[in-house]
């Protein structure tokens, strides 16, 4: 090549550039792993190089990853994942009979006994099948056939994997997909990737974050005049609210997907982390079934859950499953097909998965072990939850419902107006500027209210429950302080 | 209710997998040898999908017993394992956080693995260097494909954005572009020169989307899948040229880097052969590069384990690309550490290097010895023939279809390949992958079959498939 032409190739613009990449991409955010968690990534190098700091560790009270905080593993779960990985293991009689006759299963149904196989797309099928055994259980009763449970790399796989599949149409036929607000912003990047109309429905902060089908109706009927409404996402326990919907909301909701027509996705992945004592966990699918045959014939519906939350908080793993319900057969063709491009999900997701529906039973060697670990954790998260939100209330400009269930806190702050005009100058929104002084100040890392939907001119942030009892205390001293501190600044 | 034509149109325009048919059957026939059906064969050959555990590779003890004790910590303190399995584990451990493989990663990978993938590509590639913030690891490298195609591909866009892709092409891959809206404009690799990758190809391909579809990148597999060339660094370096020409994003699947037999075949990095080509190219042309834990000596497709290694993109898109994979979370941790063996094994000195050393050169050989067989056996059957197998893990056998079974194939309403592939299922017991699968050529029949398998296997497969094929062809002559 000449001289001439290599100096041109040098100079000239990039292949893949902002203004040629998909558009929709650009609009993608996900706060949860967003700025302000890259500053306090940056943080942390600079305390491990030495630079002095008003604290001496950050605490990542943004993610919702037990194990990070300290939070132990269930003993049971690893062993048999530890005789899975290596099989050889099976003859050390360290490990139980029940952690090894269940390990036996789940390697038999493996290609070459081996969870380095690939399983087939929809999961492996005893694996299934025990999932299904567990729902029926669940629900008392109701049938849940094996066929209808596909088996993700964590809930969200599944979520997106559904979302990608029913968003069609252009201009006013565009696809609306209503979601609550606050909500998990998995739900907000997956809908602008596949631009999709987002149709936000508010949580009534005043009520405990409840829904209500009049705001579920106006969001619904606004929508209608831009975009055609075709599902309706709903978490429960909720996130970042913790609300627990209670058996009638459930069934207005159930209602009301079916008066317009809307395929229901259910994300219950914290449906053990429920800690209100007057707030039980409903599925939706029971819910529906037990509305008859009027309901439970007609509303489509996927159910998602997941082995990252609950008492097992094994994020690492990436195991989860949805469960299609009332789903058209050329439909679910399509979801087939969507599955097998992801090969298949995490084998030793499946394995733990398997072990998650099919605990160690009451006559079993590991049963008491297994118990206490298990009450434990659920223990302690309801004692922090409770925790949080007495301190919380008690600090001025701040507001805390109750947390219900699921592991955050998502409380009301009041900010001054000087504040808010600080953080407009900055470019920031309100929260983001508090969130990140907080920080720089404490070096405690939450997740601005703005990175989940609020209603405008309210201002709050996300923080997890998961910090050990002791700790935790501390952090909501210091957030106090801060609060406290930042109010009289901007005063 | 929701209704077929109110789903995504990306979705139905993939093509619906004549595997699910095949799994079927094959679902069937195992549940016929546990009830005692008689049957000319004891057990299944299942050969279909590249999976080495599957096909009785044993698993390599290191990388089990370092999963163990990452999964079990109390084994790092007992003296069951050897000293440096311990020491790994925890090394590895540490990387997480509160010490648990339970704990999300950071988005790109666990820190220190994606930093010793870094220096194991510096080390593979002659000293190229290589900056661990271009490293995305996540759950197959599939996974981080899609993503990288997502960026590229702007579904709305008029004309549609156009992939080239090469003819026969890995089928995930391809139902990846469909399912993102991308054209797919495939090139012919070069059957008769042993499955070559032409320059003068690639440009009839371009030339052919014009008025089509707006070509946006160039997807190279290199070792091939099904077909199992191996590029030598002249046709590389014109690949880069043409890439560079053209302004197109080069797309390098590489997961069979570790998987080359041929006696003349070397298997090079895309970004070795950039970095050796000097600037401008080398600081130009933006390539994707993709690996995996799941092929190789190590073949642990189930923990989903890939990378991508993004070079000489733009710094404004990498922050997008950043932002795109945080909301994927992490890839699955155990699949990270896989990678993390990958990139560096036990070395000489090591306690499990003996052993380490041991398996994988008798897996080698095997493959080195399968492959032969194949091409040997393959090639004296009329009516199937085999170019030599330079790399990766399949045959990919053409079949030389007698109009009869063509003729038979139609009535049943089966591409010919898929109709000799049932019938070899079902008389043979041997499942493989027909190539209707693959988008062939018009007119031309093959199936792929994974060479990953114990030698006795293999021996057995050919076995079976010499006498179901010289029954075939006998009884549609």
């Amino acid at each position: 090549m000449s001289q001439h032409a290599a100096n041109g190739l040098a100079s000239r613009a990039k292949v893949l550039t902002v203004d040629n990449m998909n558009p929709n991409v650009k609009r993608v955010e996900y706060a949860v792993r967003g700025a302000i968690v890259q500053r306090a990534l940056q943080i942390e190098k600079e305390l491990k190089e030495g630079v002095k700091k008003p604290f001496n560790e950050v605490i990542k009270a943004n993610i919702g990853d037990a194990h990070a905080m300290g939070q132990k593993p269930i003993t049971f779960l690893r062993q048999v994942l530890a005789l899975c990985a290596y099989p050889e293991l099976l003859q050390d009689d360290k490990f139980p009979e029940d952690a090894k006759q269940r390990a036996q299963r789940i390697l038999e149904a493996c290609g070459g006994h081996s969870i380095g196989a690939y399983s087939s797309s929809q999961g492996i099928e005893c694996i299934r099948q025990d999932v299904a055994r567990y729902i029926e259980k669940r629900d008392g009763g109701i049938p849940s056939n094996p066929d209808n449970i596909y088996l993700a790399t964590g809930a969200s796989d599944a979520i997106v994997t559904m979302l990608k599949m029913l968003v069609c149409g252009e201009g006013r036929d565009r696809t609306g997909v209503m979601i609550s607000i606050p909500q998990y912003p998995l739900y907000s990047a997956a809908l602008a990737d596949l631009a999709a109309v987002q149709i936000n429905y508010y949580l009534d902060e005043d009520k405990c974050w409840s829904l209500d089908t009049a705001e579920l109706r106006r969001a619904v009927n606004a929508a209608r005049q831009h975009c055609n409404p075709r599902v309706l996402c709903i978490i429960n326990p909720g996130n970042p609210t913790g609300q627990v919907q209670s058996r009638e909301c459930i069934e207005d909701v159930i209602r009301f997907a079916k008066e317009e027509r809307l395929f229901l996705m259910a994300d219950e992945v914290y449906q053990d982390n429920v800690y209100a004592e007057d707030c039980k966990f409903h599925s939706f699918k029971r819910v529906l079934f037990e509305m008859g045959p009027e309901y439970s014939t007609t509303v489509e519906m996927a159910s998602f859950h997941s082995t990252s939350k609950c008492y097992m908080g094994e994020c690492g793993f990436r195991g989860g499953y949805m469960e299609v319900i009332n789903m058209d057969p050329e439909v679910k063709a399509q979801l087939t097909k969507m599955v097998s491009v992801r090969l298949c999900p995490p084998v030793p997701g499946q394995a733990l998965l398997d072990l998650v529906v099919n605990p160690p039973q009451p006559d079993e060697p590991s049963y008491h072990q297994f118990m206490k670990e298990r009450t434990a954790v659920l223990a302690t998260l309801a004692e922090k939850a409770g925790l949080t939100e007495q301190i919380f209330n008690a600090v001025p400009g701040i507001t805390c419902n109750p947390v219900q269930g699921a592991m955050y806190t998502f409380p009301r702050i009041a900010l001054p107006q000087r504040a808010i005009d600080k953080a407009t100058e900055e470019g920031l929104a309100p929260d983001m500027f508090y969130c990140m002084r907080l920080l720089e100040e404490e070096g405690i890392c939450l997740v601005p209210g703005s990175g989940f939907g609020q209603r405008e001119g309210t201002f709050h942030f996300r923080m997890t429950i998961l910090p050990p009892t002791e700790k935790l205390k501390i952090v909501l001293q210091k957030i106090q302080d801060f609060h406290v501190r930042f109010a009289q600044e901007f005063s | 209710m929701f209704a077929i034509h109110e789903t995504s149109p990306n979705v139905r325009n993939m093509k619906q997998l004549q595997y699910a048919v095949l799994a079927k059957r094959a679902s069937r026939i195992k549940e016929e040898i546990r009830q005692r059906v008689r049957k000319p064969f004891k057990d299944l050959i299942e050969v279909y999908w590249g999976d080495p555990h599957r096909g009785g590779v044993k698993p390599l003890t290191f990388v089990q017993q370092v999963l163990a004790a990452c999964v079990y910590p109390q084994l790092v303190d007992s003296d069951e394992l050897p000293v440096d399995v311990r020491q790994r584990a925890e090394l590895l451990l540490k990387g997480c956080a509160g010490g648990s493989v339970g704990s999300y990663t950071a988005t790109q990978g666990v820190p220190q693995i994606v930093h010793r993938i870094s220096e194991f590509i510096t080390r593979r590639d002659g000293g190229a260097p290589c900056d661990p913030e271009n490293i995305y690891i996540s759950p197959g490298s599939q996974w981080g494909l899609m993503n990288v195609l997502n960026v590229l591909v702007d579904a709305e866009a008029s004309p549609r954005a156009g992939v080239l892709t090469p003819r026969p092409c890995y089928l995930t891959s391809n139902q990846s572009m469909v399912a993102l809206g991308a054209v797919a404009v495939p090139y012919d690799l070069c059957e008769e020169r042993g499955w070559e990758l032409r320059v003068e190809e690639l440009r009839r391909a371009l030339e052919s989307a014009e008025g089509v579809c707006r070509p946006v990148a160039l997807y190279v597999i290199n070792p091939g899948n099904p077909a199992g060339h191996v590029q030598s660094r002249k046709s590389m370096r014109e690949v880069i040229r043409f890439v560079s020409e053209n302004r197109l994003f080069l797309l390098a699947d590489e997961v069979y880097q570790d998987c080359v037999y041929g006696e003349h075949s070397e298997f090079v990095s895309y970004k070795r052969v950039l970095t050796e080509m000097g600037p401008p190219l080398s600081d130009t042309v933006e390539l994707a590069s993709f690996h995996s834990a799941s092929k190789g000596f190590m073949g642990e497709c189930g923990l989903r384990g890939g990378y991508v290694e993004l070079v000489n993109l733009d710094p404004a898109v990498m922050k997008y690309i950043y932002t795109l994979f945080s909301a994927d979370s992490c890839a699955p941790v155990l699949g990270q550490f896989a990678l993390d063996l990958l990139a560096k094994p036990p070395q000489p000195g090591d306690p499990s290097y003996p052993l380490y050393k041991e398996e994988t050169q008798r897996i080698r050989s095997t493959l080195v010895r399968n492959v032969k067989r194949v091409f040997e056996v393959v090639n004296s059957l009329p009516g199937l023939c085999c170019q030599p197998v330079e790399g990766g893990a399949f045959a990919f056998p053409r079949l030389h279809l007698p109009p009869k079974a063509i003729r038979r194939a139609e009535e049943m309403g089966m591409q010919p390949d898929m109709f000799y592939c049932t019938r070899l299922l079902e008389e043979a017991g041997v499942l493989v992958c027909p190539g209707c699968e693959f988008e062939p050529k018009e007119g031309t029949y093959h199936f792929r079959c994974c060479i990953m398998v114990p030698e006795d296997v293999m021996e057995e497969l050919l076995r079976r498939l010499t006498s179901f094929h010289t029954q075939f062809m006998t009884d549609f002559s």
